[in-house]
């Protein structure tokens, strides 16, 4: 399992790297993990404005459908469009090209209150009983 | 030379043994004038078409061969939890072909349906005085379709009461995957209530989130961990002090029938499974029914037709539409053919044989969960109702699903996996109150011998399953892939 440690985590699972003035977003490596092979990944459209917490979008895998919630808020300014013809890229490299959408965040510092990855290990080790 | 194989338990596609010309019915020569379709109604596309041409003896081994390749409830244990797979008693189907009822005509006049509406009407009311509603309707197809039915009913009455500020419905995280769908279909938003860690609703939480601007709540009682939710009245009453309804999930009646009344406890409006609770098939065997039950306050919303008593001159039994009635859910009067075998099965059974249905259905999941823990821990450690969750992934290298696959190997229908989403690789055991001891207890073996290859030999899992007609199907491709019609 990895937890990729120069990107910050929320509860949900997602993940959240800074990228000049963009924030990127995918799901961890521990949620593609329970999640299962991914199957379908749907995904907000360019424009759309979203607050933290909001879904944009869903993962489904053969053992579930999940939402998938911003963790931050802003304008979503790019979709990862390749996941269409390539949902297992989630499953194989949840880190760079299962990158699921990047945000133009309205409020920088929601990103510092995420969660270290540290404190994301921590808190998975917690969920496993 | 054949291109077919005649040794494989898996036959060759009707489409694949047609051949020009063979025929299963021989037509006699027509004694009337030819009429022409109309032009508009011709396909243009009939080459196109080409259904398969083959002789009844073909027909007969196809499905023959396809069934032996089938796992069913009449051939093998089913404990697929959520779903009620109990016992279908033959007198169903026996009630179902009688030709007074076979033969009907769903337009048939309401002077010549009346035996077919009286049944209509006995089972709304036996439904209703079953669950503790005022009012019942037949309408709804499945349980999906119920619970969609229940959601618009809730929205009529807030908007009959111009009450228009309510866009919320709460939706336990345990709940069936339909309940969240069921509200976006229903023009809803869905806000998820967290359960507790005694896998029951998170009682604070309900709280926190009731307000003004929720419609109502749905749950499952036992909810889909095979637990009774012991908070159920303080949860209604607080849905209800914030002016919200409560949508009762009945597919889990089973648990409860003749013991408790969901109406009495406070719910509004509630759909009943036929194909779980009251033994109409299921899986593959449907079509499902779904009827809908609601307290006074919703009964004028329910769908219609619905039948009623009194005096026309067409007889005692008619079909009216509900004052306020949503409208129509499906067509005709529902599926005809699943109500008659539920109203043959709570015919059969009574009001007490319907009380003993659950207490057997509830002893046999206790049974087996306690025969079972050692092989699979049991993730609620308690006293379940009709079905419970094991954890199935606890031997190193080896899945829920690999578990799962293996037990077709010893002959049994594998549990539900992956479901409820609360606990991670369930493995849901609902053995029903059908199963005699015997079988429950080589469903425990079977179990322990899968524990045991999971330790000494894993590799045996994940191949299995090894004696099925097909061997372990690629689930990804089938769903990244899909293709749902034969293509030449
Ligand atoms: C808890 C629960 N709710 C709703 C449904 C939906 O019922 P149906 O399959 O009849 O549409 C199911 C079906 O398994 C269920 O288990």
């Amino acid at each position: 399992m990895t937890f990729r440690d120069d990107v910050k985590y929320q509860e949900s699972h997602e993940w959240a790297l800074k990228d000049d003035d963009l924030v990127i977003v995918g799901v961890s490596d521990y949620a593609q993990d329970s999640l299962g092979d991914v199957v379908y990944v749907e995904l907000p459209d360019v424009g759309d404005v979203k607050k933290k917490g909001d879904s944009f979008g869903v993962v489904e895998s053969v053992k579930a459908a999940s939402d998938v919630y911003m963790p931050v808020s802003g304008e979503i300014i790019e979709i990862n469009a390749d996941l269409d013809d390539n949902p297992s890229n989630v499953n194989d490299s949840p880190f760079d090209s299962g990158w699921l959408i990047k945000i133009k965040p309205s409020d920088p510092s929601e990103l510092s209150a995420l969660m270290s990855a540290q404190e994301y290990k921590t808190y998975t080790e917690g969920l496993e009983d | 030379m054949s291109s077919f194989r005649f040794d494989s338990p898996i036959p060759p596609l009707l489409y694949e043994i047609s051949r020009t010309g063979r025929r299963a019915v021989l037509l006699p020569e027509s004694d009337v004038p030819e009429t022409p379709l109309p032009d508009h109604l011709v396909r243009s596309d009939a080459d196109e078409l080409r259904l398969p041409e083959v002789s009844e003896q073909d027909v007969v081994r196809h499905f023959t061969k396809l069934s032996h390749a089938n796992m069913s409830i009449d051939t093998n244990f089913y404990p697929l939890g959520s779903c009620t797979m109990k016992y279908n008693p033959k007198i169903n189907e026996a009630v179902a072909a009688h030709p007074g009822f076979a033969g009907q005509h769903p337009l048939g006049r309401v002077s010549d349906t009346q035996g077919a509406l009286a049944v209509m009407y006995r089972l709304q009311h036996m439904l209703a005085e079953i669950s503790g509603f005022s009012a019942v309707s037949l309408q709804p197809a499945a349980g999906a379709q119920g619970e969609l039915t229940g959601i618009l009913m809730i929205r009529a009455y807030h908007e009959s009461n111009g009450d228009t500020r309510r866009t919320k419905i709460l939706v336990p995280d345990s709940a069936h995957g339909t309940n969240p769908a069921t509200v976006t279909m229903a023009g809803y938003e869905t806000v998820e209530i967290p359960s507790n860690s005694r896998g029951t609703v998170d009682l604070d939480a309900l709280r926190a989130a009731c307000g003004d601007d929720v419609a109502g709540l749905m749950i499952t009682n036992p909810n889909t961990a095979g637990l009774f939710e012991e908070d159920i009245v303080a949860i209604v009453d607080a849905v209800h002090e914030c002016g919200g309804l409560v949508y009762g999930d009945g597919a889990n009646f089973n648990a409860i029938l003749g013991i408790v009344r969901p109406g009495d406890i406070g719910v509004d409006v509630m759909h009943f499974n036929l194909h779980k609770t009251f033994s109409t098939p299921h899986g593959g065997g449907g079509p499902g029914a779904g009827p809908v039950g609601a307290a006074p306050i919703l009964a004028p919303y329910l769908p219609g037709p619905v039948v009623t008593r009194g005096g026309t001159d067409d007889g005692d039994y008619r079909l009216t539409m509900p004052d306020r009635s949503i409208g129509r859910l499906k067509s005709f009067h529902g599926n005809f053919g699943m109500l008659l075998r539920a109203y043959a099965y709570i015919m059969m059974h009574g009001a007490d044989g319907l009380r003993a249905i659950s207490e057997n259905a509830v002893l046999n999941a206790n049974y087996l969960r306690v025969l079972t823990e050692r092989a699979f821990p049991v993730k609620f450690k308690r006293t379940c109702m009709h079905e419970f969750i094991s954890v199935g992934s606890v031997y190193d290298g080896v899945s829920t699903m690999d578990v799962a696959k293996r037990l077709l190997d010893y002959g049994f229908h594998a549990p539900t996996v992956y479901f409820p989403l609360i606990v991670k690789d369930a493995l849901m055991i609902e053995p029903t109150e059908s199963e005699n001891r015997e079988t429950l207890e080589a469903f425990a073996d079977a179990l322990q011998a899968v524990a045991d290859e999971a330790q000494s030999n894993p590799d045996l899992l994940h191949d299995a399953p090894h004696t099925t007609p097909l061997r372990r199907l690629d689930e990804v491709s089938a769903v990244r892939n899909l293709v749902l019609r034969y293509q030449r």
